[in-house]
């Protein structure tokens, strides 16, 4: 059994295409949210809060916003459905949205 | 054939290089998102889980072969090749880019269409019957006098900062598919012992978080005196309307708090006040408006047609579907045809770009070029030779659009839910498509004969789950998603809000709930009552007990 990490993901939509987006240890918004940074600690999701607000700022993102998040496997999924499905897509067309390109396979949704 | 008029063009082409120019600003960072959001709103784009939805209004529900195409075209250049047909007769796409917007808006302005008013504290796009104007059972087509409101709404600067948005639905027919009764206005047309067309004015139905079945305030109001009687309610709405809580800003909250009595005598004493009635409408601008709907040049049929009867006879597949998707029609050997958006196991509402292409070519070649998007998310085409019904029906099996489903089991109203709506509490689609495979032998279908089952995905109640005959609603739950079945919504003229079962079900409990209850029904029902009238007659403890008892 893995060590299961909780904490906080910080997310948004791209301003120009709205495309979910995660923020990164780099700074970087990313479309996939392995590369995000999940923040344990109050400091660490402070200073992702931070850097949402000057880039949403910067016309880089919209609506950016925290949410629950956990490292399985070295893997990071979202606590609550909702949120799994901003980071795949709509479990009702896996050939849509972030599954589509089959680069999110650890968390996919099955075909029903 | 329905149109804009020149006012419209203009106004659709400056509002499209308006947003473009905002949208602009926008993306340099000069308009920030707090300043920014109400416009894009104004002009119908959202932003939901997955990108920004645009919203196009459709009025009445009616198309063209070449609006129908564009709207196919927009689907493949500018999102992913498919679009959603709406419980508020629209269309939306799912996937668009914030910077492609105003291309796509002037896109839609070259075939007369926008996404103007879909949004927002405004009169929205007026919603009618989806049979307007072709129906066996109507009185008059009416589309005109929605036309005649949305010309006078319409920006109105009185009317464009209202509490809540407002939703106003016509009908002129005696059997109500428009739902005119949970609107914050409905209008009814009646026809007097004179032959005389006035409208019975209902006010304060409403779905969502509270929902409530609308008042008449007057019973039969002469068609000139629409507007006018109509901006004395708007008036005493505004003045009264509650801003401090958006959740009970509806007008239905005003009308059911102050009561109905006093809400109509309010409304009377403005009506009164008018020293002179400047927006009552003249009888030629009326008609010039209903010009814009006058109907085809229909051609003079028998009722009876043998190709047609000799179809049903050779092709059982092709007698179900006309059994249950062919409407009477008010003239002679014509029919309405409904396709519908819910093949087995599909998304309700849903059609790809190839799917309208079709859709519209069977408009243009068979029905007079015109199409409609009908509230519980299927597309008709009104006016159909009863001779062609075969051609269009071979037409539609290929592409998956012949499912003869209609107004059964199968036709489920769903909202987008969580799949792809930020307000969402819980999935609606799957608990859909779980059903629809459940019922998936039309023979069970048939049957068990009409049925309304209708599903949101939050207490916006955009699933219209309150007026279902089976109303399910999606709730979160600790994180969960699970879902409270009700029982007993109609959205007719005898429009019920459904009352709760019992307590709710884990997703994948719904449909084999769903299941329970239709076969209780079909157990108790009496020879030739619909669901709905079971249920009215027994009450909800015969389902209770089915669904809960045995546990």
């Amino acid at each position: 059994m893995s060590i299961v990490e909780k904490g906080q993901v910080m997310t948004a939509n791209r301003l120009r295409d709205g495309e979910v987006v995660f923020l990164t240890r780099s700074g970087v918004w990313k479309e996939q949210i392995d590369e995000a940074v999940l923040a344990l600690e109050p400091q660490a999701t402070a200073a992702l809060e931070a850097r949402a607000v000057a880039d949403e700022k910067a016309t880089l993102v919209t609506g950016p916003y925290l949410f629950d998040a956990e490292r399985v496997e070295g893997y990071i999924r979202a606590t609550h459905m909702r949120e799994r499905i901003r980071t795949l897509g709509p479990t009702v067309r896996l050939d849509l949205g972030k599954q589509a390109d089959g680069t999110v396979g650890a968390f996919a949704f099955k075909d029903a | 054939m329905y149109r804009y008029d020149e006012f419209d063009h203009q106004f659709v082409r400056e509002r499209t290089s308006q947003f473009r120019d905002q949208a602009n600003r926008r993306l340099s960072g000069e308009l920030t998102e707090e300043e920014f959001r109400p416009l894009r709103l104004m002009n119908g784009l959202y932003l939901q889980l997955h990108a920004y939805m645009l919203r196009v209004a459709i009025p009445y529900g009616t198309l063209s072969s070449k609006q129908m195409r564009k709207l196919a075209y927009i689907a493949e250049k500018w999102d992913r090749g498919y679009g959603h047909f709406t419980t508020r007769q629209n269309i939306q796409y799912n996937w668009i880019k914030l910077d492609d917007t105003a291309d796509i808006l002037a896109a839609l302005a070259e075939v007369e269409m926008h996404a103007i008013q879909t949004s927002g504290n405004c009169i929205r796009n007026v919603t009618t019957d989806h049979w307007a104007g072709a129906a066996a059972d109507e009185i008059a087509d009416p589309r005109p006098v929605g036309e005649l409101l949305r010309q006078w709404s319409s920006l109105h600067p009185e009317f464009s900062y209202l509490p809540r948005k407002f939703k106003i639905a016509v009908t002129g027919a005696p059997n109500d598919r428009a739902a005119v009764k949970v609107h914050d206005i409905g209008l009814r047309m009646h026809k007097n012992d004179a032959g005389a067309v006035g409208w019975e004015v209902l006010v304060g139905g409403g779905q969502g978080r509270t929902p409530m079945i609308a008042v008449t305030v007057r019973d039969f109001l002469p068609e000139k005196e629409l507007v006018p009687y109509i901006e004395a309610i708007m008036r005493v709405y505004n003045l009264y309307g509650r801003r401090d809580n958006k959740y009970k800003a509806r007008i239905k909250i005003l009308v059911h708090e102050i009561g109905a009595e006093k809400f109509k005598a309010e409304v009377e004493a403005e009506y009164a006040k008018q020293p002179n009635q400047t927006t009552e409408v003249e009888a030629k601008e009326l008609e010039r408006i209903a010009a814009y709907f006058a109907p085809p040049q229909f051609e003079k049929l028998s009722r009876f047609a043998p190709a047609f009867e000799e179809a049903k006879r050779s092709n059982p597949e092709f007698a179900r579907w006309a059994r249950n998707n062919l409407a009477a029609h008010r003239v002679d050997g014509y029919t309405i045809v409904n396709i519908s958006l819910k093949p087995e196991g599909g998304i309700p509402g849903d059609a790809t770009a190839d799917q309208m292409r079709v859709m519209a070519d069977l408009a243009e070649r068979y029905s007079y070029d015109e199409l409609r998007v009908s509230h519980p998310q299927n597309i008709i085409l009104p006016h159909v030779k009863k001779e062609d019904a075969y051609a269009i029906w071979q037409t539609l099996v290929p592409v998956e659009l012949a499912t003869a489903n209609y107004g059964l089991a199968g036709d489920i109203i769903a909202c987008p839910g969580m799949d792809y709506c930020s307000l969402a509490t819980a999935r609606s689609i799957p608990i859909s498509q779980a059903i629809s495979r459940k019922f998936a032998d039309l023979d069970v279908q048939e049957k068990i004969g009409p049925v309304k089952i209708n599903i949101s995905g939050c207490i916006n109640a955009c699933g219209h789950h309150h007026v279902g005959h089976i109303g399910i609603l999606g709730l979160d739950k600790k994180g969960e998603e699970f879902y409270q079945i009700t029982l007993g919504g109609s959205s007719t003229e005898s429009a019920s809000i459904g009352s709760i079962l019992g307590p709710g079900f884990a997703g994948h409990e719904v449909a084999d709930a769903v299941e329970k209850i239709l076969s209780t029904y079909v157990d108790l029902r009496q020879p030739g009552e619909e669901f709905l009238a079971t249920y009215r007659r027994l009450g909800p403890n015969p389902f209770k007990e089915a669904l809960y008892a045995t546990a």
